[in-house]
């Protein structure tokens, strides 16, 4: 019995935090987001040099053969820091590869995706806020794909993305390389301008087929499910930090404004609904991996419970850091929009709720 | 991360279990009446008699209970380990045999004893409290004392070799059945207000002391009010120096914080709740199958296993000697909002089936849910209203500087 992080794990995380402190601060993350593809394929590189891309790839191919939770805990790191860049679609595109059991196509793209020099993500979402895999309406007839993918993350970046469609055999996964005839990506002005999206359209587009049914893509589904939540329970942390902090820097009516009752108890109730969020998201990191039984169920509660937590903590800093905090220059923003995005992305908190009702049998 | 046990410790888990079949029979659960009053939310084995007791005696000399109180006071003394600590409560629970007493001797007293009381006192109470033989109740509380608990009044001048009281306390669980209270007394009124105060142990029966019961929203009597007229108790009776009597307490305070901020209760509560909406009709549909109803359960869910794997993390940080911090504090605050409304929801399902009282045969469960739901509300106040626990976190766990009002009257 043991539900605490390893010694090599509490590294990972320490060597993220510093490095992202150090390489990428919040001028540094404006910088990036200000700019037209609002990523940095520098700062990529060092990731990878870190060897947060291959993480969760198996040696053979060129990663660390480390788990869902490490994975999870550089996202969180990546949400401390408001870190802007493609990660998370890659992160999906990397477990649906994974989950695929496609040899030839892990051997071709997952040492790539490892070193930093392919790009991949992942594109799930339909019209009408559909990011069920077995509902996709994206066609593949033939090996082209033709259809629209909605909030496609990282996709005006991407090398290769691996879209959920369906055939004539039910649904499945098709990757797609950039300079497939019939490609379009549409950059979409998002409100998390860390994180870009894009709209992807596919007019008889040549894709290969990875995997029939629906396990690969809903594990990739789950995953980036995970890890928004790690992202949410990071930025919904940096917000209290950032919050304790000002309050007791600030003054007002002659004494720091941390010293009233009312300001000490939102952090106190913010405070008190974060920490206990934590085991939430390691226990569902954790049965990603090793609980087959309960891994769709705790990624659904997990990003649900931590997204809307991340919403209630954006706004009490909001709130607390007054006027300022409502300003471009002052850096909340940058949660307050991360927060908005893990919200809707991969389906809002309710649609995920119904859905553990369901799983639940109830 | 690992979530199951060693070999060592499953080892451990079937030694106890053999055990529990050869020393706790089905007979022995037969017998056992179901718990009452507030109990009902501890699902706690509350018996006390002689076949408990001889019970208990045995699980002690196994060392499978009281661990961290040595053998010579009569406790089971092992190194401590909360592995093992976890899997006695949970086989002993499903084995419905006794657990340790559950009342406020056992859980604050007997600590603080261990740690400030003096050689003849912890000869003489811990063994028959550990055994429920001596019940205690706690004077803390006052009229005009509670959350400020440091301005307590209640007086005790020496004569002599005794204390004489004057005053009153309120709030006090079991003071009608208890042979015992330990209290906090002012013995310096002259001294700043932390400094003035003494630790006390007062015998119930001692002249000059009345109960008077003091019934509660839920219609039933738990609490008293004690009210002290002369009366007079040995000097020796102290627990720590004079004017101590604040720090004594401090480490009971804890203790109690500790023992209030289990998600147990949560548990229990929710897993009733969600059977009755898989069981309650309401306008023609299950109430398991209302749209709102079942997003509520989920969210409220999400926060018991929240809750329950910070139990996990709490229990790993305790097996590898690291210092919980910020996470342990806020897991009384958690636990009793939580508590609140899981029942909250119940109330909901009950819809107008809510009205029903405790005992009624036409509620569902007896009315249990209509009390549960009341007493939710007593235990977000119990051990530290939500607003000093909220204090507490904000100046403890976060940093926040101290209010300088109440700083200021503090230590005037």
């Amino acid at each position: 019995m043991n539900f605490g992080l390893s010694g090599e794990q509490v590294l990972l995380k320490d060597t993220i935090r510093r490095f992202l402190a150090e390489r990428c601060d919040t001028s540094r993350v404006r910088e990036i987001m200000e700019s037209d593809t609002g990523h940095d394929p520098a700062l990529w590189t060092e990731l990878a040099g870190l060897g947060i891309q291959g993480l969760i790839i198996a040696e053979q191919h060129g990663g660390s053969g480390q788990e869902m939770l490490d994975l999870a805990l550089a996202a969180e790191e990546l949400g401390y820091a408001a870190t802007p860049g493609p990660f998370l679609g890659s992160c999906m595109a990397t477990v649906a590869l994974i989950a695929s059991n496609n040899d030839a196509a892990q051997a071709r793209w997952l040492p790539d995706i490892a070193s930093g020099a392919v790009l991949a993500t992942f594109a799930l979402s339909e019209i009408d806020c559909e990011w069920d895999p077995a509902r996709m309406k994206t066609r593949a007839t033939g090996s082209t794909l033709s259809g629209t993918k909605c909030l496609v993350p990282g996709a005006s970046v991407a090398d290769v993305i691996v879209v959920a469609a369906t055939d004539a055999d039910g649904p499945g996964l098709w990757l797609v390389e950039r300079d497939a005839a019939g490609l379009t990506t549409t950059a979409l002005s998002g409100v998390d301008m860390t994180r870009r999206i894009a709209q992807v359209t596919l007019q008889d587009t040549p894709a290969t087929k990875l995997v029939a049914g629906i396990d690969a893509a809903s594990r990739a589904r789950d995953a980036g499910l995970v890890l928004v939540a790690a992202d949410a329970y990071g930025g919904a942390h940096r917000c209290l930090d950032l919050t304790i902090e000002y309050a007791s820097a600030r003054e007002q009516f002659g004494q720091v404004i941390g010293a009233f009752q009312a300001v000490k108890h939102q952090l106190a109730d913010l405070a008190t609904e974060l920490e206990p969020a934590l085991s939430l998201c390691w226990y569902a990191a954790h049965a990603f991996d090793r609980l087959p039984d309960q891994a769709e169920r705790s990624a659904c509660i997990a990003k649900s419970h931590l997204t809307t937590i991340f919403d209630r903590a954006t706004r009490v800093a909001t709130e607390l850091h007054g006027g300022i905090g409502f300003t471009w220059e002052f850096d909340l923003h940058l949660w307050f929009r991360r927060a908005m995005f893990d919200r809707g992305f991969l389906g809002e908190a309710g649609y995920h709720r119904d859905r553990a009702a369901d799983l639940a049998g109830w | 991360m690992d979530l199951t046990y060693s070999a060592e410790y499953e080892g451990f888990r079937e030694e106890v279990r053999s055990f529990l079949a050869s020393n706790w029979t089905d007979e022995d659960r037969a017998s056992t009446p179901p718990p009452e009053g507030a109990a009902v939310l501890m699902g706690a084995v509350v018996r006390t008699d002689d076949r408990a007791t001889a019970f208990r005696i045995k699980a002690i000399e196994q060392g499978y209970l009281y661990r961290n109180v040595p053998r010579r006071y009569g406790g089971g003394e092992q190194s401590p380990d909360t592995l093992k600590e976890t899997i006695l409560q949970e086989e002993f629970r499903k084995a419905k045999a006794p657990w340790e007493i559950m009342g406020q001797g056992p859980s604050m007293l007997v600590p603080t004893l261990i740690e400030c009381g003096s050689e003849a006192q912890k000869e003489r109470f811990i063994r028959d409290t550990l055994l429920g033989k001596l019940r205690w109740c706690q004077g803390y509380s006052e009229p005009g004392s509670g959350s400020d608990l440091a301005s307590l009044r209640t007086r005790a001048e020496l004569d002599g070799d005794q204390w004489i009281i004057n005053g009153q306390k309120i709030w006090t669980s079991n003071a009608d059945t208890a042979d015992w209270m330990f209290c906090l007394v002012r013995t310096d009124p002259e001294a700043p207000k932390h400094d003035g105060i003494t630790y006390l142990l007062i015998e119930m029966n001692t002249p000059g002391i009345t109960v008077r019961p003091l019934r509660q929203m839920t219609g039933d009597v738990d609490f008293n009010e004690v009210f002290f007229e002369d009366a007079r108790v040995p000097v020796t009776n102290m627990v720590g120096a004079r004017g101590k009597g604040w720090s004594v307490s401090r480490s009971t305070l804890k203790h109690e914080r500790a023992l209030i901020g289990g998600s147990q209760i949560a548990r229990r509560m929710f897993d009733g709740v969600l059977f009755l909406a898989m069981s309650l009709n309401t306008r023609g549909q299950l109430a398991i199958h209302d749209a709102a109803i079942r997003r509520r359960l989920v969210e409220l869910e999400a926060r018991l296993l929240a809750s329950e794997y910070h139990g996990y993390r709490l229990l790993t940080m305790s097996a590898r000697g690291e210092a919980p911090g910020r996470a342990s504090m806020v897991t009384k605050l958690y636990a009793t909002s939580l508590n609140y409304d899981i029942t909250q929801l119940g109330m909901d399902i009950l819809a107008d089936r809510g009205l029903l009282g405790a005992g009624e045969d036409h509620a569902p469960a007896m009315g249990m849910f209509t009390t549960a739901y009341m007493w939710s509300l007593g235990i977000l106040i119990a051990g530290g209203t939500a607003n000093i626990q909220r204090n507490i976190i904000a100046e403890r766990a976060l940093g926040l500087p101290r209010d300088p009002v109440m700083s200021a009257r503090q230590s005037a």
